[in-house]
């Protein structure tokens, strides 16, 4: 398997090279064809890996592939940890790039950058595969920052906006703070593990969690704890949680398949990966998994309500992008791992279809993205339509679709999970309110995702004439990918949820300590799918569905007057959503300008006033007029000379015949 | 008797006059050239008074080694000076003001 591995990673990053470097000699067909291949041929391979995985009873494998350096015992190397976590990811992180690829092809038709944006996604293909498939710390931080500098150059690729450059700014250094959390958490287990390779870390795990750590003299605190926070920091930022979430909505900036693949199924859910990963470390905090699940409800429940207020068809999709990120990290607080990744994967393939659904409205309606301007797209693009249709109901979790198996255990999970066995107050308080988040969240989810449905495909047609004109069912390199993704979005819960949730699917690659293990818990009462299927309609999950769906049909299409009115009437309230909730205010005006004051007090009177105006000038000025005054001593004239020199002479004979 | 401190005033005023010539001429660079000559044969007279006196003959071997060189310094002194009143059409000390600060 070793060989397959290494030609997983390295035909995205072949391609990448070529159609990068050479890009003008191959032209723009030879740019989408090589790193289509490039690709297609990981995605293949790792479909082949899960295959054995799954069916063939393949071992996980560790694999040291190169020893980069070894300083003081520390082995820094480039390794492969090709488990059953790592085989599904790297499925899901190929199968959407290939998608995406083809996507790209009718997508960027026009755009002068074409072989450039291959390169990138093909970059990024290859990054995202070395995080995911990386043994040790060193190198998923490689992957993680790579993956955030691709990001960083593809939410800039059209760099002649000013908008995509303050976003891609922005998103640059909002993920520096989460990074600089996860740094300190790699530097926290090298610390105590004196290792970077993930097995031996995890078996140190224990003797980990027994010692203590002085961050503040005076206040030890629980090392795992301090760890396990610091790197979920790190995971906030990529995983755009609140607080560091204000990248996500103006990531949009960027084209829309690297929206779909980026910054809706693959980057972003890094963070929840890793933490799945680190689940031996994690499980060791509870603390810390207090943290993680109230970060991830506060995401869920209120970025979700932001989606409501949206006007712009991508900023709609990324908020519940943001919204459904906080419902994988609830279900890692509550010990859920595998209901995490089961969330990640399906959503992976409803939400990068869900972005490419809107991607190919934006190409129909000539790149307008406003959906108050859309309406009744429906009938010109029936394709679009039904694909879109499917995305938005697996989104909303509507019984039968993946979205369904994977949301309804997850909130089962959180129902279940083991803060609501606590019997002190923290944890009655953390349940509740992870709990009502994911639940409500549940409605607020129907509810945005079909009024931006309902807006798009429905309704009266608020185009203009010329647009209507225009308007035609895109091209098949468009809609091949959305059936592509339409399938398993709708079909591939069925199958893997009894395997992945309640199977030993994922083994011995994640651990959950026997208190913690809700899903072992819930598998007692697992009857298979077609249970589940049967309770769907009694649960409040379903109904909660039902009601937002039902909200954003009554107040979209049947009256579209009682938006205007409710917004009219609870005008604070909704202009609080409308700033979103003023997180970048206090961000830009705050923490931003402030840097840029303390930049400017220090650029202005440290350096130009004491470092150039007095010590180096100054010095340069002192100089100069010192000698300004002893220049007039030089007359120039022969006798002054002489005089001087005599009355010099003079004084030395003095001094040696008197004072001598 | 003429006795060693007649020798060395005769010296002390031929240095002082030179000297005097030097600060107060504002006119004439040869006048000047001619003041360092005198000064030079001021020391030489002090040379050759202690030679006799103290009986030692270095004195005036020395006395010669320096009128050899003031020879070869008046020389190049006036090559210089006939050189600068080509270039400037003046020699008075007053107008050579070139190194003032």
């Amino acid at each position: 398997m070793y060989n397959y591995y290494l030609i997983i990673v390295l035909a995205p990053l072949a391609a990448a090279i070529i159609a990068g470097l050479a890009g003008k000699q191959i032209g723009r067909a030879g740019a989408h064809w090589v790193t289509s291949i490039g690709v297609g041929i990981s995605c293949a391979l790792s479909l082949l890996v899960l295959k054995n995985m799954f069916w063939g009873g393949a071992e996980a494998e560790n694999i040291s592939v190169y020893t980069w350096a070894v300083t003081d015992g520390l082995r820094m190397e480039v390794g492969f940890l090709v488990d059953r976590l790592t085989a599904l990811m790297m499925c899901v992180v190929t199968f959407v790039s290939f998608a995406v690829h083809i996507y790209t092809i009718g997508y960027m038709r026009e755009d002068p950058g074409y072989q450039r944006f291959f390169s990138f996604i093909s970059l990024f293909t290859f990054s995202m595969l070395m995080l995911v498939m990386s043994n040790n710390f060193l190198q998923l931080f490689f992957g993680w920052e790579a993956v955030g500098l691709v990001s960083y150059l593809l939410i800039g690729f059209w760099f002649k906006r000013e908008s995509a450059i303050f976003a891609n700014l922005k998103a640059f250094l909002v993920n520096r703070v989460g990074d600089f959390g996860f740094i300190l958490g790699i530097s926290g287990v090298v610390m105590f593990t004196g290792s970077l390779d993930y097995a031996t870390v995890f078996g140190a795990a224990e003797a980990v969690a027994g010692q203590s750590i002085e961050v503040l003299p005076g206040t030890p605190w629980n090392a795992m704890t301090v760890i396990c926070i610091l790197l979920f920091i790190g995971a906030m930022g990529k995983s755009a949680q609140a607080p560091l979430h204000v990248w996500l909505p103006d990531s949009m900036e960027g084209p829309t398949p690297i929206s779909a693949l980026i910054h809706a199924a693959t980057m972003v859910t890094a963070g929840i990966f890793m933490v799945a990963r680190m689940s031996p470390l994690f499980e060791l905090s509870t603390t810390a998994l207090g943290f993680v699940i109230i970060i991830g409800a506060v995401t869920a429940f209120f970025m979700g309500l932001l989606g409501i207020v949206q006007n712009d068809i991508k900023r709609v999709v990324a908020y519940s992008t943001l919204s459904q990120l906080g419902y994988m990290t609830v279900a890692l607080g509550a010990s859920a791992y595998s209901a995490a990744i089961f969330h990640l994967m399906t959503h992976a393939f409803f939400k990068a279809l869900l972005f490419l659904a809107a991607g190919s409205v934006i190409i129909a309606m000539h790149h307008e993205q406003d959906i108050r301007k859309m309406g009744g797209i429906r009938k010109y693009m029936p394709i679009t339509y039904w694909t879109a249709l499917i995305g938005s109901l697996a989104l909303i979790g509507f019984p039968g679709s993946s979205g369904f198996f994977s949301k309804d255990l997850l909130i089962e999970a959180v129902k279940e999970s083991h803060w609501h066995q606590g019997a002190t107050m923290g944890d009655q308080v953390t349940y509740w309110i992870a709990y009502l988040s994911v639940l409500l969240g549940v409605f607020v989810t129907a509810l945005y995702s079909f009024r931006m449905f309902f807006l798009v495909f429905h309704g009266k047609e608020r185009m203009s004439k010329e647009e209507k004109a225009h308007l035609h069912e895109t091209p098949a390199v468009v809609t091949v990918p959305l059936i592509m993704l339409a399938i398993p979005s709708a079909a591939i819960g069925w199958f893997t949820v009894g395997p992945v949730l309640f199977g030993d699917y994922f083994g011995d690659a994640i651990y959950v300590s026997h208190a913690h293990d809700v899903l072992a818990h819930m598998g007692e009462a697992w009857h298979g799918s077609l249970g589940l299927l049967t309770h769907a309609f009694m649960t409040p999950v379903f109904w909660l569905a039902a009601a937002g769906v039902w909200v954003a049909w009554f107040l979209y299409l049947k009256r579209p007057d009682i938006p205007a009115t409710i917004q009219g009437k609870v005008s604070g309230l909704y202009n609080l959503l409308d700033r979103k909730y003023y997180f970048d205010d206090l961000y830009i005006k705050g923490f931003a300008a402030g840097g840029r004051n303390i930049g400017k007090f220090l650029w202005q009177k440290g350096d130009e006033l004491i470092i150039d105006g007095i010590l180096v000038n100054g010095t340069a000025n002192t100089v100069a007029r010192l000698a300004g005054v002893m220049r007039h001593i030089q007359t120039g004239y022969l006798y002054t000379y002489a005089f001087a020199m005599i009355i010099g002479l003079t004084m030395l004979l003095g001094w040696l015949i008197w004072l001598r | 008797m003429i006795g060693l401190q007649h020798y060395l005033t005769i010296a002390g005023m031929l240095f002082v006059l030179s000297l005097a010539g030097i600060i107060i001429n504002r006119k004439n660079l040869i006048l000047l050239l001619m003041c360092i000559e005198l000064m030079l044969l001021a020391v030489n007279t002090n040379f050759i008074a202690f030679s006799r006196f103290l009986g030692d003959e270095t004195g005036q071997v020395f006395v010669f080694f320096i009128l050899t060189v003031a020879a070869a310094e008046a020389a190049i002194g006036l090559a210089i000076l006939v050189v600068l009143f080509r270039n400037r059409r003046s020699i008075a000390v007053q107008e050579l003001n070139t190194l003032k600060g």
